[in-house]
């Protein structure tokens, strides 16, 4: 079994990830699905991860807190985002099957991120429903 | 759920070693680890408990090559065995391409292969996908114990048990020594690639 987006709409959603994310401060920015696998990985340049194993963690992390959220009674949570001292990470996800990870420092607002975030997905979405036909 | 990339010409697929505790899934990724560390970029990634038991999954992700045009990205996942863990072990098939079922040849341990096989086929149905579909690889590991005297389940018993309806390709293996492991990951990703192919055909036509 295995899925493709064609190039126009990996195009058109790198776009949106670097003119929304990227440009305004975002250090990276990884859309996933949920096995792990990376659709579209951005980022400043400033730093190199290891985006592969990130993937595999951030899909494994989101699949167990929706099964910890169902546990008490909640249809998943709505904020999931880690702070450091320097880099903090957040999770969203983008329709039923995409989780989008992005990685920002202490000069990005998580409000503001999370304003980005959600205009984004919004567009990515109506990306994504052309393939998967929701 | 292989993911292909017609931009970077690059192709994921998942596979995921399946099994009872400590039957030998970490040991076939460390193996597979240290054997072929010159291809492989990343850290192994390892969720341990201070047991040393796998808490959450194991996953080390290499590049084998080009199939059609596109890199052939593998991510090897491992999953907890122990039977406390399925909401864990579910989480980690999601999406899954191939399984390896790593089987514990001791004889002391004959009922927890069954039991073990019975999960997977059922966490497989919780996500609408079903054993006998899925491309999937037994291995019978610790064959090296006999000679240490440990009593273990003979291969014809082992394939009674196991592989009387699958009807798998099987392996008897040491994942400590090293004895089939490559074989066995030969052997899945080869049988994950017939449906990539049918896809990748598609991609190459539009």
């Amino acid at each position: 079994m295995s899925y493709t987006l064609e190039s126009k709409q990996l195009e058109a959603i790198e776009d949106l990830l670097q003119h929304d994310l990227i440009d305004m401060g975002v250090t990276c920015v990884i859309l996933i699905d949920m096995a792990g696998n990376i659709i579209a990985n951005l980022d400043s340049g400033e730093r190199k991860h290891d985006i592969y194993s990130l993937a595999a963690l951030a899909a494994g992390n989101f699949g167990a807190v929706s099964a910890m959220a169902k546990i008490i009674g909640e249809e998943e949570f709505s904020l999931l985002f880690h702070k450091g001292k320097k880099e903090n990470i957040h999770f969203s996800r983008v329709a039923e099957d995409f989780l989008m990870v992005s990685i920002f420092g202490n000069d990005v607002s998580l409000g503001f991120l999370r304003l980005k975030v959600a205009e984004t997905i919004k567009a990515i979405r109506s990306i994504l429903e052309e393939i998967t036909g929701q | 759920m292989a993911f292909i990339n017609p931009k970077t010409k690059e192709v994921q697929i998942k596979i995921v070693y399946y099994g009872p505790g400590r039957g030998g899934k970490t040991t076939n990724l460390e193996y597979i680890y240290s054997k072929f560390n010159h291809r492989i970029k990343s850290e192994m990634v390892s969720l341990k408990t201070h047991g040393d038991r796998t808490l959450f999954f194991d996953f080390l992700p290499f590049d084998i090559g080009k199939v059609m045009g596109h890199t052939l990205k593998v991510q090897l996942y491992t999953v907890p065995g122990q039977v406390k863990y399925n909401a864990t072990r579910r989480v980690v098939l999601r999406g899954v391409d191939g399984i390896v079922f790593v089987a514990d040849s001791m004889k002391v341990v004959r009922e927890k292969n069954l039991l073990s096989l019975k999960n997977l086929h059922e966490n497989l149905k919780d996500y609408n996908r079903s054993i006998f579909r899925v491309p999937l690889v037994l291995q019978y590991n610790k064959m090296d114990l006999a000679e240490q005297g440990i009593p273990l389940l003979s291969y014809e018993r082992l394939e009674k048990d196991l592989n009387t309806q699958l009807k798998v390709p099987s392996f008897p293996a040491s994942a400590l020594r090293g004895t089939n492991v490559a074989k066995t990951l030969k052997k899945i990703i080869s049988m994950t690639l017939p449906s990539l192919q049918r896809n990748l055909k598609k991609e190459v036509v539009n």
